[in-house]
């Protein structure tokens, strides 16, 4: 007796931190049980989506329906399908195969071993529900593909987002240069007026432009959604400019007295060295342009054959408002491309954020 | 040529694209606007064009729906600021905490949904909101409460757009996250050695801290507020139902000018708009140089 207490007793000393460690494990767990709630909250919506997306467009208008994608669940009985309902019996509720229907009684079989008596009920089957099952479709998706021209948006979307990228990092690039490594007169002031134009409302040069544009018989073409962006932008300036100044500028120096010029320190010095800020910057800029709405509105809802992916959903979803599971489709379609692209570069994305502290 | 005025050179050859871009597509749009908004213009008839000296801004001032447009967009800014800059701010310090298991994947997953685009997110809101078939009134349901009809009601529709706003608040989280890794850690232990608690360091290190970030962050809402629109056109198809609660002032620009074809009158609305947002950035940053710190003493 005495010696196994005192055998004991060397582990018990050690219980402190052993206790003390699992407490923080528990604090630890406590708090990411906490944080996974909160984001499943967040992300309901999603799969509230998903959900509305596989189901039969009847079903959610439907008492009694499930809240998963369900159709009504039958059975076969000697080569015959019947309909299976919740049937109350003795106070427990099974799900039975009505064969024979009755005004004050009806017979069941169970679909789990129909070789069983069969089971005569007593009421109406009118009251009885229902039973459904578990079935997932995939035709809402084949429906908007081929309503809305799918293929077609999807080229027209990424065709658009591709040029416009192109231009605004080419051509973001070169500015980006520009101040990051020459002095020139002026320089200081012009990098503020760059930066303040984030704060202006496009809204104020909204119609001259559009004017023009309309005037150049540019309005109902793609050009004003890729044109503008070859004159650079605040946001890819400055989010180059500031990862340029980085770069040491011992390596220009050694460049130019290798004999390369200021385009070819850009392209064999910089832009090399500059493949995270670059990829960043394209990034934003292909899924600004990609979930763009309002100019493509502006510019292109009467031309079926040129439309990016937003405004025909948005149009398909003026259509067809009272059918949700192929909105939701829709939008599971529309959204498919920049998550599943988010995913695979999310280290880029992020961290461009977080080198400019600016939004797009 | 000198080194230095051939530098000179150089540095406006590159920096050209945007001189050129900017004389184009702002300097010049900015001056025309400023010209058609004393004007009838429109692009029906654009020969037909008289100026009419101030008759578009006297109009402006009496007209209800431009009225009705800055009171919704300030109704949704005083629920949707607030709302969308606490979730922000307290999602960062979620993610930051370093007693949180799987840190990166819930940054990630916090962050992806402003990565689908505002149409498709609006849907998917619209569907999770419906009065009928949504979850989010399934769910009341169950503990016994029904539900409001989200968007259809002139009240319930600016919480329901707040909402749909928390998808967006993927930057600024990241934005917030950023700062609070560049707060000292010893600030922290110096002050729970002095015995503060963890209300008392958020209020005193934190906030203080953080404030060129939390003021940065209320400027670009701001701007944001201003041009709100997609999320309002979706819900709607651009109507700015129930009983114009969605008529958010950029919804009321856009009817004028491409609806109604007055483009003058949408002029004005828009150098309105660009008052205004100029001139409470400017209220921001005069009473932010009184409260935000800035660890880097006088700037």
């Amino acid at each position: 007796m005495t010696a196994r207490a005192d055998a004991r007793l060397p582990a018990f000393s050690d219980r402190g931190p052993v206790s003390r460690s699992f407490r923080r494990f528990l604090g630890r767990a406590s708090l990411t049980l906490f944080a996974v709630m909160i984001l499943t909250a967040f992300l309901l919506p999603l799969l509230a989506m998903v959900t509305l997306s596989l189901e039969d467009a009847g079903q959610r208008t439907t008492p009694g329906a499930p809240i998963y994608p369900a159709t009504p669940a039958t059975g076969t009985y000697q080569g015959e399908s019947y309909a299976i309902y919740a049937v109350p019996i003795d106070g427990a509720t099974r799900n039975l195969m009505l064969v024979k229907k009755g005004r004050a009684q009806s017979t069941f079989v169970d679909p789990g071993d129909p070789s069983q008596t069969p089971i005569v009920w007593e009421g109406s089957w009118r009251t009885l529900e229902q039973a459904w099952a578990f079935d997932p479709k995939l035709n809402n998706f084949a429906t908007v593909w081929s309503q809305l021209n799918f293929p077609r948006l999807l080229f027209n979307t990424a065709a658009v987002a591709v040029l416009s990228t192109l231009g605004a990092v080419l051509s973001s690039a070169l500015v980006a240069y520009g101040f990051a490594r020459f002095r020139f007169p002026g320089k200081n002031i012009l990098f503020v007026i760059l930066i303040a134009t984030i704060i202006l409302p496009f809204q104020v040069t909204l119609i001259p432009t559009y004017a023009v544009f309309t005037k150049l018989g540019w309005n109902g073409t793609w050009l004003p959604l890729i044109v503008p962006h070859f004159f650079a932008n605040a946001f890819n300036v400055f989010l180059l400019r500031q990862y340029f100044l980085s770069i040491p500028r011992d390596l220009d120096e050694a460049a130019t007295i290798d004999g390369a010029g200021p385009f070819r320190i850009l392209r064999s010095v910089i832009l090399p060295l500059s493949i995270p800020a670059i990829t960043a910057v394209s990034l934003f800029h292909f899924f600004f342009s990609w979930n763009d709405f309002f100019l493509p509105l502006l510019y292109l809802a009467g031309e079926p054959e040129l439309q990016t992916l937003p405004i025909a959903i948005q149009q398909y979803n003026a259509l067809y408002v009272s059918q949700p599971s192929l909105i939701q489709a829709s939008a599971l379609m529309t959204m498919a491309v920049p998550v599943i692209v988010f995913f695979l570069a999310q280290r880029a994305f992020m961290r461009g954020v977080v080198v400019t502290g600016v939004e797009k | 040529m000198t080194p230095s005025r051939r530098e000179a050179a150089w540095g406006f050859v590159f920096v050209a694209p945007w001189i050129i871009g900017f004389l184009l597509f702002t300097i010049g749009p900015l001056v025309a606007s400023l010209v058609l908004s004393f004007t009838d213009f429109n692009l029906v008839r654009p020969e037909a064009t008289r100026f009419v000296g101030l008759d578009n801004y006297a109009r402006m001032a009496a007209d209800p729906l431009v009225l009705q447009g800055l009171v919704v967009t300030a109704k949704f800014a005083a629920v949707a600021i607030p709302v969308t800059t606490i979730a922000s701010l307290g999602i960062a310090m979620l993610v930051n905490s370093p007693r949180l298991f799987g840190r990166s994947a819930f940054r990630t997953l916090f962050y992806m949904p402003i990565q689908i685009p505002l149409v498709a997110s609006t849907l998917v809101w619209i569907g999770f909101l419906n009065p009928e078939t949504g979850w989010l009134n399934g769910l009341l349901r169950l503990v016994g409460i029904e539900g409001p009809d989200w968007t259809n009601n002139a009240t319930w529709v600016y919480p329901a757009l707040t909402l749909i706003g928390l998808w967006g608040i993927g930057n600024m989280m990241l934005v917030y996250l950023a700062g609070l890794q560049s707060v000292p850690s010893e600030l922290y232990e110096a002050a729970r050695i002095d015995g503060a608690g963890p209300w008392s360091m958020f209020r005193r290190i934190t906030i203080p801290l953080m404030s060129p970030i939390l003021l940065y962050n209320l400027v670009i809402s701001l701007i944001t507020t201003f041009q709100y629109f997609t999320q309002a056109y979706v819900l709607t198809n651009g109507r700015g139902d129930p009983n114009n609660a969605t008529l958010f002032i950029n919804l009321d620009l856009f009817r004028e000018a491409f609806v109604n074809n007055h483009m003058g009158y949408a002029s004005a609305i828009g150098w309105l708009l660009f008052v205004i947002v100029l001139g409470l950035t400017l209220a921001l940053f005069l009473v932010a140089r009184k409260r935000v710190y800035y660890a880097g003493g006088e700037t």
